[in-house]
């Protein structure tokens, strides 16, 4: 395969060439290359450089986690525009974890436990602190990612607690990673626009995982995409990641999130899966110093997700019970996939599933 | 320079060679599939300039699901006798041609199972009265198999029942029941729907005399690669014959509820897809029009089929009973097929069931 791969190039768009010559030279993408790139309708041209790129790095293997998605409050003081999951304080649909809750979510023999929830403004640190410390005595076998950058920056806001002191608390309570989340696109003009300007910006966002990587902690990155960002804003907020990755190192997966719809209707529909596919490609070109680039099927499909491996994913988050955040903005996907679906979403795209814990750690390779 | 099989098919395919079976199993098993499309993508536009996609306006409703033939991957039969077969009258399904007309489709595709107690005059009657009220749809009306029906409770020949459904107003067949065109795979899920002959030999009678038909298959249960190609021969070699099929239209096996189902070892999803498109485009040198369905394979895979070497998108299927039958279940409007097709990077163009187009949007 790989003679094929490499047999000479051949794009539908010329101006690709010289940035296939660039990738495959090992050489760093430009901001002008990553705009080429978003200008291209070459799709198939996008997917056999990213592939070629995922390849080196993992052959044919392609991750996932059995993993529990646990969201401790939805109560928020944010009103962030493409948000359907956040309630007020008392508002209807408003819930409230307790620590007993959140234990009952997590079963026994779950590998990572995801948690991520609202900026609760009656919560203290210490409540946080108690509920990782309580997870990790009852589930020492699970590996807690929890906490976004923007709920780590809403505890200095909220309680003064210096993100270096809250982050190293919580590794001792038996934090393992952090997720991904709260980066939205980095953009002053859409913070201001879409109301997430009281969130960590982008500069705060960096700067906490930062210190969470020099702290030994393994982090995520994100960026939500398909609403009213410009490709331009893509590929700056992809740029900003890189630079930290070279900075601080810790980043595992970035994950590409696709808005959805739901009732905040920045747009009249969810951005269609070509779209997704070359998001996807170009993250996993432009990102050159992250292990990993994810399709993660919630919400782009489990289809979509398939076809992603083709484009430069490998990895597809995992089997998510209970996931809220993307099914009470109406993601179309299954709330939930038992690992046989997993398995057969990355087997029809030709690949080997390899099962995977919160660090990357290789738990059973699926032959 | 030894060429990369990549290469040699490429070179080939642009050379206007044609392709043969090695090539063709080569495409189901080892081309890399973003090269593959590209190829096929090259392909499609070679014979179809542009980036138009058509979409047709239509319902596949059903005059009756008894049947006899008890194939293992059909969940929508029953068999006479049954408290839950049914057959409806000629005026029932004049009714269900004139709820579609009355949703502005221009083609019904009718089908429905084997069943030996409807006389002959029963389906020349359904095509005249459809004909006669509602001369905006086109009746692309009833299978190879059920023609084969036609004439065995008739004791008529196939091409006599031919002759008078062209002459009640008939001028177009649907695909289905080919399934895959291969002795060894009808014989294990279709044993008494005859060999590929059974299928073929309509088509080919049928085009003889005018009519214009799709051919289709459905993969992802027992086939292998083989019998793949096997098919594609077989519809090749037909359609230089005569020039008879506007397009070809592959779907994956849906194995709810169906005898089948247990067999099923390897589920065929988007990727498979994506490769049977590209592969039938660059195989099928003589066929216009290759068919992306939203409807079997859902909307975001059919989307990105688009750039697979498709250039049509299927219909919009206002009512639909043989999947649903397998518990999948997929809807859409004008609208959204429109907008799918725009959001995919075409212009979408509805076209009639003979690929005349009607309206560019």
């Amino acid at each position: 395969m790989s003679v094929v791969t490499t047999s000479r190039a051949r794009f539908r768009d010329r101006n690709l060439e010289p940035l296939w010559d660039k990738v495959r030279a090992g050489e760093r993408l430009s901001r002008e290359d990553g705009l080429a790139m978003f200008a291209s309708d070459d799709l198939h041209g996008l997917g056999r450089m990213a592939d070629h790129v995922k390849r080196a790095r993992h052959g044919d293997h392609v991750f996932f986690v059995l993993n529990r998605y646990v969201n401790p409050t939805n109560v928020c003081v944010l009103s962030c525009a493409f948000c359907d999951f956040a309630r007020k304080p008392g508002e209807a649909g408003a819930f409230e974890n307790s620590i007993e809750d959140v234990l009952e979510m997590i079963k026994p023999g779950t590998r990572e436990a995801h948690i991520v929830g609202g900026h609760h403004p009656d919560w203290p640190f210490e409540y946080f602190e108690r509920m990782i410390a309580a997870i990790h005595a009852a589930r020492p076998e699970t590996q807690i990612k929890a906490f976004t950058a923007a709920e780590v920056d809403y505890w200095w806001r909220r309680w003064k607690i210096e993100p270096r002191e809250a982050l190293t608390r919580l590794k001792e309570a038996g934090l393992h990673s952090m997720p991904g989340g709260g980066a939205e696109i980095f953009s002053k003009r859409l913070a201001k626009q879409l109301k997430y300007a009281g969130k960590a910006d982008a500069d705060r966002w960096l700067e906490i995982h930062g210190i969470a990587h020099g702290l030994g902690i393994h982090t995520n990155a994100t960026m939500l995409y398909g609403h009213v960002e410009t490709l331009e804003e893509r590929v700056d907020h992809l740029l900003r990641l890189r630079e930290q990755q070279d900075r601080s190192g810790g980043f595992l997966t970035f994950i590409p999130l696709a808005y959805q719809v739901g009732t905040t209707r920045l747009v009249p529909r969810q951005t269609p899966p070509t779209d997704d596919l070359r998001t996807i490609a170009i993250s996993r070109l432009l990102l050159d110093n992250f292990p990993h680039v994810e399709a993660y099927w919630v919400m782009i499909g489990e289809e979509t997700a398939s076809l992603a491996l083709h484009f430069g994913a490998s990895d597809v988050n995992g089997t998510l019970e209970d996931e809220k955040i993307a099914h009470m903005a109406q993601a179309e996907s299954p709330a939930g996939l038992a690992r046989e679906q997993i398995l057969r979403m990355i087997r029809d795209a030709g690949k080997v599933p390899v099962e995977r814990d919160a660090l990357y750690n290789v738990v059973k390779v699926w032959s | 320079m030894e060429l990369s099989p990549l290469d040699e098919l490429r070179a080939k395919v642009e050379g206007g060679k044609r392709l043969e079976r090695p090539d063709g199993r080569w495409l189901l098993t080892e081309a890399p599939l973003l090269e593959l499309g590209a190829l096929a993508q090259d392909a499609r536009f070679r014979r179809i300039p542009g980036r138009r996609v058509t979409f047709v306006i239509d319902s596949n409703p059903n005059y009756t699901n008894v049947c006899i033939t008890d194939c293992q991957f059909c969940a929508f039969y029953r068999k006479p006798g049954d408290p839950e077969a049914w057959t409806l009258t000629v005026e029932q399904v004049l009714e269900k041609i004139e709820f579609a007309a009355g949703k502005g489709a221009t083609t019904v595709l009718l089908q429905g199972g084997h069943n030996p107690a409807l006389p002959l005059d029963y389906y020349l009657d359904i095509v005249r009265e459809s004909r006669r009220r509602f001369p905006q749809v086109t009746p692309h009306f009833f299978t190879a198999s059920e023609i084969q029906t036609m004439a065995q409770v008739s004791g008529l020949s196939m091409p006599e029942v031919l002759k008078r459904l062209r002459e009640a107003g008939q001028d177009t067949l649907p695909g289905g029941g080919a399934e895959v065109l291969s002795e060894r795979v009808r014989r294990r899920i279709e044993p008494k729907k005859g060999g590929p002959r059974a299928w073929l030999d309509v088509h080919r009678e049928a085009h003889r005399q005018g009519f214009k038909s799709t051919a289709t298959m459905m993969y992802g249960h027992v086939e292998q690669p083989d019998d793949i190609v096997d098919h594609w021969e077989a519809i090749r070699e037909l359609q230089d014959e005569h020039r008879g099929f506007t397009a070809f239209v592959p779907w994956s096996f849906k194995p709810g509820n169906t005898l089948l189902e247990k067999w099923i070892r390897a589920y065929k999803g988007p990727s498979t897809y994506l490769r049977m498109l590209a592969a039938s485009r660059l195989y099928l040198d003589n066929f216009d029009h290759i068919q992306a369905s939203w409807f079997s394979e859902g909307k975001r895979a059919g989307q990105v089929a688009l750039s697979w070497g498709a250039d049509d998108f299927g219909g919009t299927l206002f009512e639909e009973n043989v999947h649903a039958a397998a518990d999948y279940v997929n809807k859409t409007t004008v609208d959204e097929i429109i907008t799918l097709i725009r959001d995919a990077g075409y212009t979408p163009v509805q076209r009639t069931t003979e690929y005349e187009i009607l309206r560019e949007y």
